[in-house]
């Protein structure tokens, strides 16, 4: 706000630090042969991370115990559902996204009417969701491979001006998601909500309609994302949103947003997910096994959360 | 009749589990004998001890999301080192458990979310049990086999295991000094620092025994299934999560119950044997799970309820 | 007899200073006390009574200055400070609630060990408990968060003065009456008396002025981070120990409005059961809520407004607007700005089609800053920034700020030092003229005094409505106590 400020003191600094220097470790192996390469897979699987995170950190700013666990489960059955509608047909693209996005505000719907109806932490909520959305995708899937309608397909996988297209839908969002967060009046509310949930109801704050809205904006998103996923992938598949429960929380606490809520900040995300992606390749490149891979993936995550976090007496 | 907070968090899993087992026992009254009630709650023993470690982290306001990956590893330890050279594996889960006494420390003095530390171990865990067996294998120690698989008189091995975790976690817990000062850091951590006492300390010795738990869990899951694999216990996490809510507890303010956490646990198991019972379709068998956690909350829900407007009248 | 023993120094402080940053919070701040004495401070918020008490309980080690227990120079620390019999009950409650009252006594006494430490914890503390508070009706065995917020209070100080296997040299009590009713503080009262009668010590912090000047031996004036007075309690009257703390007693030139009770009322709530006086407000009227605290007061305001608004949908132009008392709970937001916290009530006004005009806001909060006069450089500075007094301004204008016609105020000049009081009534009768309905619960007799009508609470309904020059300290208070108005 104030011109460009000490950039030390901004929380996703760190995370963009960290995913240069693993970029960098990464192309001198290589010899600088595959930095071209390296840099346009990182912004496609980015891509990914950074929709679901956005998600998943709006829920998140809503303070302690808002998390949506339902993230994996909605992004396969948006998959399926839409590559099912779409048919292979190029003229049903639209209709299949607004097919996925409709699925999104009904799961959305599904976990804040859980959390509110039965008073139940939203963890345990959207847990619950995500088993029932879970096996309605395995029903509706049947081990059936569908592949996505070739022009959307073609979008999914290719570039523009050298960058890849999922990666320019996802920076797309995430500027909607800035200005929401920063410039608009929800995203004031969600802060307020985040860190005092009283305090916020009775400064006048709609709270329900505020987090209602927020559980239906990450399920949206995220059916959005299995959407794209499913379509880059050339179909759905039931485990596609597994890896991304993880992946949508650690994106958004490496990237600096609070955990204890009312906190947020959406370049971090970007930075957060370059890095995940960045730490498996250089460990692929560099020739580890699975186990010591994953061994160093967790080491490198608590160092930069030691690294980033722990510094909020310093705000 | 007035009902302390405490009590009422007891009543409704007991009231929870109660109906499920009816449940069952009305569709399938062969589960109503010694070798059915093992049958039926077998595997809970592990689960019931994974869920009394989570309880713990949560009764200091923190919540472990490394458990199922950590009691993987745990069970392979026990599959591999602590069968083949004892003294070996009982260092590696003694160093384990000083693992966790050291995150519960780092987690307090940075200030950091331990969701997200857990986060991390969660992934070294993992590629520990990975390195240790690549492949599912290994084998149990004899005594944990003899252990888990004994046949006690009249109750069956599950249901006397779970009585004793029970009764000795809620002596340790609810009971004893410790459990005070445990449940103390998670209602008012300054105030118990202002009293003189080491919040650092205490936070280490919580943390240390939610490993303990958690490394008998995973021997417990040896002792039943007698191999191990990296991935043996991966539902652990969320399973343990769900028995402590479902057991009446809460994420913050040190509100826990492990009698409670422990029937929750029971709960989850038999909901598990229930869908069987059910001949489900296996494409429903999950989200069936899934309503069931509903239906139980929701019936805890209605008797909060009936329960407040008792207290109201 | 206490003329003839010389008094043993049990914390002596000297010298102190402390600084946090730029801010000196302690500047040579001198504190001695002795046993078998009660000594008062007081002091403005901000004067330095808070830090003083952290330098004495250990909390807090000064970067100069010496502090000794029972004379003897020592380490410094909270095991320390505690080993010499010092214990402290703070001004924010500090049990766990989780607990039960026993377990509480564990936790607060480390010297409470052996099998049987929960039967002798609870008889210690309900002895405690009886000689305190006698007649309190306090169940010992229900857990902390099932107590009323006075029960809270009670027991914690009943635990504080508990004897496990040390006697309490010298308790330090903060505000220790600022959730109890006049009945109970003038228990506690009492028995600090006998308790430094018995030779222990007792610091007492308190804003009721009253209370420090009937209960105290000496009195400790504190003053941007200096003692300006130490003296024995009888060379002070309320007026001189306002003038030394440094601000000057105002009359009140207030007018009531008197006779505005007309029209269409802006708001009605029906009697509740119990009585027969339903709530009604009038345009421009400043409405008082008193009685005895915790009879419903919080209730009925919390009432009034969670009925006004919506928790679903927003509402352009809302009906009322709320100030906190209790800002850490449902006041300000720690994280944010003193900017942001303004004007969270008013964005709608703020805005076009849900997007914040930053430059209008801005706008609406320098005019705020400078009418209500938050004493910051800069609006951008984080709300925790500011002292409590400015942070309850800030709650203030962001009340004011809305465009509501009703504003409730749920006692918010708790813990806000006087000058801030004065400024805060010259705005309130401002808007009150200006046509605002304001409906002010108070603990304090000084503002009830100032209302135009006063509705009186007792057991949670309303006992009696008082008008204009009726509003008097004999009057509320005969109608705050059962039994009362016959008398």
């Amino acid at each position: 706000m104030n011109g460009f400020g000490p950039l030390v003191r901004k929380p996703w600094i760190w995370s963009f630090a960290a995913t240069i220097i693993v970029w960098a470790v990464t192309v001198l192996f290589t010899g600088g042969a595959s930095s071209l390469g390296l840099s346009q897979a990182a912004l496609t699987f980015a891509a990914f991370s950074v929709i679901v995170g956005i998600g998943q950190m709006f829920v998140i700013t809503l303070g302690p115990g808002n998390i949506d666990l339902s993230v994996p489960a909605t992004m396969t059955l948006s998959g399926t559902l839409a590559l099912k509608l779409m048919d292979v047909q190029d003229g049903m693209i639209v209709v299949g996204l607004v097919a996925s996005i409709l699925i999104g505000i009904a799961i959305g719907i599904g976990n804040y009417g859980l959390i509110k109806l039965l008073r139940i932490p939203p963890i345990i909520a959207t847990l619950s969701m995500s088993f029932i959305v879970q096996s309605i995708a395995i029903w509706s899937n049947r081990g059936l491979r569908i592949k996505p309608p070739e022009v959307l397909a073609g979008f999914s996988t290719s570039y523009s001006f050298g960058i890849p297209n999922v990666a320019l839908v996802a920076l797309l969002l995430s500027l909607v998601a800035w200005v929401l967060l920063e410039k608009s009046i929800y995203g004031r509310w969600i802060s307020a909500i985040g860190q005092s949930t009283f305090a916020a109801r009775m400064a006048g704050i709609p709270v329900d309609g505020t987090r209602f809205a927020t559980y239906v904006l990450c399920a949206v998103l995220a059916s959005i994302c299995g959407y794209l996923l499913a379509s880059f992938s050339g179909g759905a598949a039931l485990n596609m949103g597994a890896e991304y429960l993880l992946m949508s929380i650690a994106v958004v606490v490496i990237g600096g947003t609070a955990v204890a809520g009312g906190n947020s900040n959406i370049p971090g995300i970007w930075g957060a997910s370059l890095f995940m992606f960045l730490v498996v390749s250089m460990l692929n490149t560099y020739g580890f096994g699975a186990g010591t891979r994953l061994i160093l993936t967790g080491v490198i995550i608590i160092v930069v959360i030691l690294a980033a976090g722990g510094k909020k007496a310093l705000r | 009749m007035k009902l302390s907070s405490g009590t009422v968090r007891m009543i409704i899993p007991a009231v929870s589990l109660a109906v499920l087992l009816s449940a069952v026992f009305y569709m399938q009254p062969r589960a109503m004998s010694y070798t059915g009630l093992n049958l039926l709650f077998n595997l809970a023993v592990p689960i019931a001890l994974a869920t009394i470690a989570q309880m713990l982290i949560m009764a200091v306001n923190d919540l472990d999301l490394s458990m199922g990956t950590f009691v993987s590893f745990a069970a392979c330890v026990t599959a591999t080192f602590l069968q083949s050279s004892p003294f070996v594996g009982l260092l590696i889960l003694i160093g384990a458990i000083a693992v966790y006494a050291a995150m519960g420390v780092i987690i307090y003095l940075r200030e950091l979310p331990s969701i997200v530390v857990t986060l991390g171990m969660s992934f070294v865990w993992a590629g520990l049990a990975v390195l240790l067996l690549p492949s599912p294998g290994g084998s149990a120690p004899d005594w944990a086999r003899a252990l888990m698989t004994s046949k006690p008189p009249v109750v069956p091995m599950a249901i006397v295991a779970s009585v004793v975790i029970a009764a000795v976690t809620h002596f340790l817990v609810m009971r004893s000094s410790f459990g005070v000062l445990i449940r103390g850091v998670g209602g008012n951590s300054r105030s118990v620092e202002r009293a003189g006492w080491s919040v650092i300390g205490i936070r280490a010795a919580t943390y240390a025994l939610a490993g303990l738990f958690a490394v008998l869990a995973g021997i417990a899951l040896v002792g039943l299934t007698t191999a191990a694999d990296a991935n043996i216990a991966l539902r652990y996490t969320l399973l343990s999560i769900a028995g402590v809510i479902l057991g009446g507890g809460e994420f913050v303010g040190g509100r826990v119950s492990p009698v409670g956490a422990v029937i929750g646990a029971l709960t989850l198991t038999l909901a598990g044997s229930f869908l069987s019972f059910m001949r489900i379709s296996p494409d429903w068998q999950i989200g069936a799970q899934g309503a069931i956690l509903i239906v139980v909350l929701g019936l805890r829900l209605f008797l909060n309820r009936l329960e407040k407007r008792e207290k109201n009248r | 007899m206490n003329d003839t023993v010389p008094k043993q120094e049990v914390v002596a402080a000297r010298g102190i200073k402390v600084a946090f940053g730029a801010v000196k919070a302690l500047d040579g701040a001198d504190l001695v006390i002795r046993a078998g004495e009660c000594v008062g401070l007081v002091g403005h918020n901000g004067a330095g009574k808070s830090t003083i008490v952290n330098v004495i309980n250990g909390g807090l080690t000064p970067q100069e200055g010496s502090v000794s227990y029972d004379g003897t120079p020592g380490l410094h620390g909270v095991a320390m400070a505690r080993a010499h019999g010092v214990r402290c009950v703070f001004q924010e409650l500090s049990l766990c609630p989780n607990l039960t009252v026993n377990e509480n006594v564990r936790v607060m006494h480390a010297d409470l060990k052996g099998a049987s430490w929960r039967r002798r914890g609870l008889e210690l503390v309900r002895r405690q408990l009886e000689e305190t508070f006698p007649g309190h009706g306090i169940d010992c065995d229900s857990t902390v968060e099932d107590l009323s917020i006075a029960e809270r209070q009670m027991v914690e100080i009943a635990i504080s003065f508990t004897t496990v296997s040390q006697r309490p040299r010298l308790v330090i009590l903060d505000e220790p009456t600022s959730s109890l009713d006049a009945g109970l503080a003038a228990q506690l009262m009492a028995y600090v008396r006998r308790f430094v009668k018995e030779g222990g010590s007792v610091l007492l912090i308190s804003h009721i002025l009253g209370e420090i000047l009937s209960t105290s031996d000496r009195i400790v004036v504190m003053k941007d981070g200096k003692v300006v007075a130490d003296k024995p309690a009888t060379e002070f009257d309320t007026r001189r120990l306002v003038e030394t703390m440094g601000s000057v007693v105002k009359e009140h030139g207030w007018k009531r409005t008197m006779g505005t009770k007309s029209g269409a009322p802006v708001l009605s709530r029906p009697a509740l059961p119990g009585s027969t006086i339903q709530l009604e407000a009038f345009g421009g009227e400043i409405i008082g809520l008193a009685g005895l605290g915790g009879h419903g007061q919080t209730e009925a305001l919390l009432d009034l407004y969670l009925s006004s608004s919506s928790n679903w949908w927003p509402t352009r132009e809302p009906k009322m607007a709320f100030v906190a008392g209790d800002r850490g709970l449902n006041g300000t937001f720690g994280l944010w700005s003193i900017l942001k916290n303004l004007s969270i009530s008013s964005l709608k006004a703020l805005s076009s089609r849900n997007m914040i005009d930053a430059d209008c806001e801005d706008e609406v909060s320098e005019r705020w800053k400078k009418r209500i006069e938050i004493r910051t450089p800069n609006m951008q500075n984080p709300i925790l920034s500011l002292s409590g007094g400015n942070q309850q301004k800030v709650l203030f204008a962001r009340a004011l700020a809305t465009t509501s016609k009703v504003v409730l105020m749920d006692d918010p000049m708790r813990g806000v030092d006087v000058g801030t009081k004065q400024e805060v009534y010259e705005i309130l009768r401002a808007e009150a003229a200006a046509g605002r309905t304001f409906i002010w619960y108070s603990t304090e007799m000084d503002e009830i005094r100032l209302c135009d009508r006063v509705y009186v609470f007792r057991d949670g309904a309303i006992a009696a409505e008082l008008v204009g020059e009726a509003i008097t300290e004999p009057n509320v208070l005969a109608a705050s106590f059962a039994g009362g108005e016959a008398a």
